[in-house]
C-alpha cells in the first residue's frame, strides 16, 4: 500500500484541571492514505475534534499533546511552530466544526478564498481572485463570477458550507479534514456535499478524514472507520467488516440503537446512561458502566488493549459483542 | 386554493385540526415570510403524526400555531372540536393545558435559575392543578418517576444534568398539565445517538400508558418512520404528501418525498454503494417569494412547463395516501428512471 498521507501514533491530549487530569484523547493511532476516506465516529465528547486539532498543531491553550504525527512522512510533532504552520497551510485542508467561525462576516467570500490561495500558493491578488471563482464553481456555487463578491450572510447554510469547503481546497491539499461538515445541513444538501467531495477525491486523489456521528454517512463514504469512546479508539476496521460484524459491544449497541428503515420495532435497543466525562473515566474499560456484555471483574479494573480480531479489524474489549444481536438487526 | 390533508376522520377522534392555515411573518420593507401557507391537517386521538421536511419548511410554525403561540394569518385552528383561532389570551390559557410542547433544546426551555422541581411545578401552579405546595411536590415526584428520573433529582439545577436527562425534564414539564396532545419539536435532535433511542422508547411508553397524542416534528426521517402512525411531508409552507409510514417510505408519490428519502444515508455500506440517489439541485427557495405554481418546481427533476402555472392540490394516491403533484405517480417514476440512467 502507498505511504499514508497523515499518520497518528499514540496521540494523547490531556488537560490539567482542579478535578485532576482529563485525558481527552488517549493513545490514538490511525492513518489515512491517498484517495482514501477514513471516517471517525463517536458520540459528543469522545475526542474526535480534539484528535485532529491536536494532531495538526491546533490544540487549544492548556492542552498537553504527546505522540507522533507524520504528514507526508515528515514528523509534524518535531517541527517548530512556524514550520508546522507552513506544512499545515500547504498540505492540509480543514473544515472546522462550526462553519461560522471559519468565515469572516465582513469580508466577501471571494476575498476569503483568494487570501488562502495567496497565502499558501503564493498567488497574486488577481490570480487569487480567478482561482476563487474557479473554486466556487467547483464546489457547485451557481454563477460564481457574481457570487464571489457576496458576503457570507448572503448565502444559505448549505452554500456557506460549500464556501468553507472551497477555502479548505484552496491550497490543493493532500488531505482534507472535515469535522461534522454536513451535520447542520438538510439531508438533500448533505447528499450534494458528499457527492461533491467524492467527486473531488476521485479527480484529485485527496485523502479525506471525515468526522461525524452519523453512521449512515460513514456507511456511504468511508473506506476505513475509527470508532471513539471516552477519548480512545475502541474499534477500527474496513467499513464493510465494521458494519457487518461489529466486534465491540459499544459499536454494536450504537448500530442497534438506530431505527431500521422498514422495520417498526416496538422498542429500540438502548444503551443505559450517558457517555463518560473525561474527568470521570472509569479505571478499566471506559464503556464498562454502560456495557450490556460486561464479562468479568477485569472489565471494571483493567483497561483492555486494542487487539486484532481479523486482518485490519481491531477491538478494545475483553469480550466480543453478541453476534445474535447483530444478526437480529440485519434480519 | 387549499391543500387538504384531512377529510377521512370524524370530528370525535380528532384532537386538533388546522384548516387552510396560513402564518405569515412581516419582515420589514413590505416583505412577508410565508412560513405556513395553506396547511390542513388532523391529529387523531392516540396517534403519532410525524411532520418532516427541510429546514425552514414551516414545521415548527405549524406546531406553534396549535398552541396559538404564533399569530394566525388566516385559516382555522381547532382543538377538541372548538375553534380556538380567535380566542383571547385569557381564553387560550387553558388551551395550553390540553396541548403542550416539548422543544429541541432542553436547556433553552428550562430556567437555569430554577430547580427542575420548580420548573415542573410551574405549570401545575399556572393551571391551578394542585392546590398546596406539598401536593405539587408529590406530583413533581410522580412526574419525574414517569419519565424515568429519580424523584430526588427535583432539587437539581438544569446544568447538573445531562442533555438526555434535561429532555426528560422537558417532557415531565409538558405532562404536568395532563395534556391530550404533545407537540414534540425535534425532541431528540440535540441528544447523543445512544440517548436518542432512550427518549424515543420513553415517548412510546408514555403514549401507551397515558393515551397521549403526538405531533412529532423532526428532520430525522428514520426516527419519524419509527415513531409515527401517519406522516406529513412539508415543503416551503405546504404539505406535499401524507400517508402511513409504509405508504410514504415504500411508495412515495411526490418527487420531493422521493428525493428526500433517496438522500437519507442508511447504516449499510453495501446498500449505500448500490444506491440510486435522486440529487436535488440548489437550495430550498426563499419563503418570502415562493415559486409560482408548484413550489417544488425549481428543484424538481420531473418538472414540466405546466408546473409553473398550476398549483397542485393533494390528490388521493390510495386510501389514506395523498400527494400534491400535477403529474401524479408518473413524475416519481420518471425521476427514478432518470436516476437509474445517471448511475447505471
Ligand atoms: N479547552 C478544553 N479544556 C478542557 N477540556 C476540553 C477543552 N476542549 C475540549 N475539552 C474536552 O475534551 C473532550 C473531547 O472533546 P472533543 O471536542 O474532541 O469531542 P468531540 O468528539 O469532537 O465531540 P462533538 O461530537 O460534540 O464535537 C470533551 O470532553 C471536551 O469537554
Ligand atoms: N418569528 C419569525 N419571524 C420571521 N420569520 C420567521 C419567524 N419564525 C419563522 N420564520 C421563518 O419561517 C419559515 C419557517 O420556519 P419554521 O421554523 O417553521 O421552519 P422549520 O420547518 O421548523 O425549520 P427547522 O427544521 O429549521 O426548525 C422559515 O423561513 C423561518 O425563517
Ligand atoms: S412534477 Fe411538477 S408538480 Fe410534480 S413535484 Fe415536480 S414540479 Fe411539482
Ligand atoms: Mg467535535
Ligand atoms: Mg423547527
Amino acid at each position: 500500500m502507498s505511504e499514508p498521507v497523515l499518520a497518528l501514533e499514540g496521540l494523547t491530549v490531556t488537560f490539567g484541571s482542579a478535578r485532576g487530569t482529563a485525558r481527552v484523547v488517549d493513545g490514538v493511532d490511525w492513518a489515512v492514505h491517498p484517495g482514501q476516506t477514513l471516517a471517525v465516529v463517536g458520540e459528543s465528547g469522545s475526542g474526535k475534534s480534539m484528535t485532529v486539532l491536536s494532531a495538526t498543531g491546533l490544540a487549544p491553550r492548556g492542552a498537553k499533546v504527546t505522540g507522533t504525527v507524520r504528514l507526508l512522512g515528515e514528523e509534524l510533532t518535531a517541527m517548530s511552530d512556524a514550520d508546522r504552520r507552513r506544512a499545515r497551510g500547504r498540505h492540509i485542508g480543514f473544515v472546522y466544526q462550526d462553519p461560522m467561525t471559519s468565515l469572516n462576516p465582513v469580508m466577501t467570500v471571494g476575498r476569503q478564498v483568494s487570501e488562502a490561495c495567496e497565502e499558501h500558493l503564493g498567488m497574486s491578488k488577481q490570480e487569487g481572485r480567478k482561482r476563487a471563482v474557479e473554486l466556487l464553481g467547483l464546489v457547485g456555487i451557481p454563477s460564481p463570477e457574481e457570487r464571489v463578491d457576496n458576503y457570507p450572510h448572503q448565502f444559505s447554510g448549505g452554500m456557506r458550507q460549500r464556501v468553507v469547503i472551497a477555502m479548505a481546497l484552496a491550497n490543493e491539499p493532500e488531505v482534507l479534514i472535515a469535522d461534522e461538515a454536513t451535520t447542520a445541513l438538510d439531508v438533500t444538501t448533505q447528499a450534494q456535499i458528499l457527492e461533491l467531495v467524492a467527486g473531488l477525491q476521485e479527480r484529485l486523489g485527496t485523502a479525506v478524514v471525515w468526522i461525524t456521528h452519523d453512521l449512515g454517512v460513514v456507511a456511504g463514504i468511508a473506506d476505513r472507520v475509527v470508532v471513539m469512546y471516552g477519548g480512545r479508539i475502541i474499534e477500527q476496521g474496513k467499513v464493510d467488516d465494521l458494519f457487518a460484524d461489529p466486534a465491540h459491544p459499544y459499536t454494536q449497541a450504537l448500530l442497534a440503537a438506530r431505527p431500521q428503515p422498514g422495520v417498526r420495532a416496538d422498542r429500540l435497543l438502548t444503551i443505559a446512561g450517558t457517555p463518560p466525562l473525561p474527568t470521570e473515566l472509569p479505571p478499566g474499560c471506559a464503556f464498562w458502566p454502560r456495557c450490556p456484555v460486561r464479562g468479568d471483574a477485569r472489565c471494571e479494573h483493567e483497561e483492555p488493549p486494542l487487539v486484532e480480531v481479523a486482518p485490519g479489524h481491531e477491538v478494545r474489549s475483553f469480550y466480543r459483542a453478541d453476534p445474535a444481536v447483530t444478526e437480529e438487526r440485519s434480519a | 386554493m387549499t391543500t387538504t390533508g384531512s377529510t377521512e376522520s370524524t370530528a370525535t377522534d380528532v384532537v386538533a385540526r388546522v384548516t387552510d392555515l396560513r402564518v405569515h411573518f412581516p419582515v420589514g420593507r413590505g416583505s412577508v415570510v410565508h412560513a405556513v401557507d395553506g396547511v390542513s391537517l388532523d391529529v387523531r386521538r392516540g396517534e403519532t403524526l410525524g411532520l418532516v421536511g427541510e429546514s425552514g419548511s414551516g414545521k415548527s410554525t405549524t406546531g406553534l400555531a396549535l398552541l396559538r403561540l404564533v399569530h394566525v394569518t388566516s385559516g382555522t385552528v381547532e382543538v377538541a372540536g372548538q375553534d380556538v383561532t380567535t380566542w383571547s389570551r385569557r381564553q387560550v390559557k387553558p388551551l395550553r393545558r390540553r396541548v403542550a410542547m416539548v422543544f429541541q433544546d432542553p436547556s433553552a426551555s428550562l430556567d437555569p435559575r430554577l430547580t427542575i422541581g420548580a420548573s415542573i411545578a410551574e405549570p401545575l401552579a399556572v393551571h391551578g392543578l394542585r392546590g398546596s405546595k406539598a401536593e405539587r411536590r408529590e406530583r413533581v415526584g410522580e412526574l419525574l418517576d414517569l419519565v424515568g428520573l429519580r424523584p430526588d433529582m427535583a432539587d437539581r439545577h438544569p446544568h447538573e444534568m445531562s442533555g438526555g436527562q434535561r429532555q426528560r425534564v422537558g417532557i415531565a414539564r409538558a405532562l404536568a398539565g395532563e395534556p391530550d396532545l404533545l407537540v414534540l419539536d425535534e425532541p431528540i435532535a440535540s441528544l447523543d445517538l445512544s440517548v436518542q433511542a432512550q427518549i424515543m422508547n420513553l415517548l412510546r411508553r408514555l403514549q401507551e400508558e397515558l393515551g397521549l397524542t403526538y405531533l412529532f416534528i423532526s428532520h430525522d426521517l428514520a426516527a419519524v418512520e419509527h415513531m409515527s402512525d401517519r406522516v406529513a411531508v412539508m415543503y416551503l409552507g405546504r404539505i406535499v404528501e401524507t400517508g402511513t409510514p409504509e405508504q410514504i417510505y415504500r411508495n412515495p408519490a411526490h418527487p420531493y418525498t422521493a428525493a428526500l428519502l433517496s438522500a437519507v444515508p442508511t447504516a449499510d455500506p453495501a446498500r449505500e454503494r448500490e444506491r440510486r440517489r435522486i440529487t436535488l439541485h440548489g437550495d430550498i427557495p426563499s419563503p418570502v417569494d415562493p415559486p409560482s405554481g408548484c413550489r417544488f418546481r425549481t428543484r424538481c427533476p420531473a418538472a414540466r412547463p405546466d408546473c409553473a402555472e398550476k398549483d397542485p392540490d393533494l390528490y388521493q394516491v390510495e386510501e389514506g395516501h395523498r400527494a400534491a403533484c400535477l403529474y401524479k405517480v408518473e413524475a416519481v417514476r420518471e425521476m427514478r428512471a432518470g436516476a437509474d440512467r445517471a448511475t447505471g
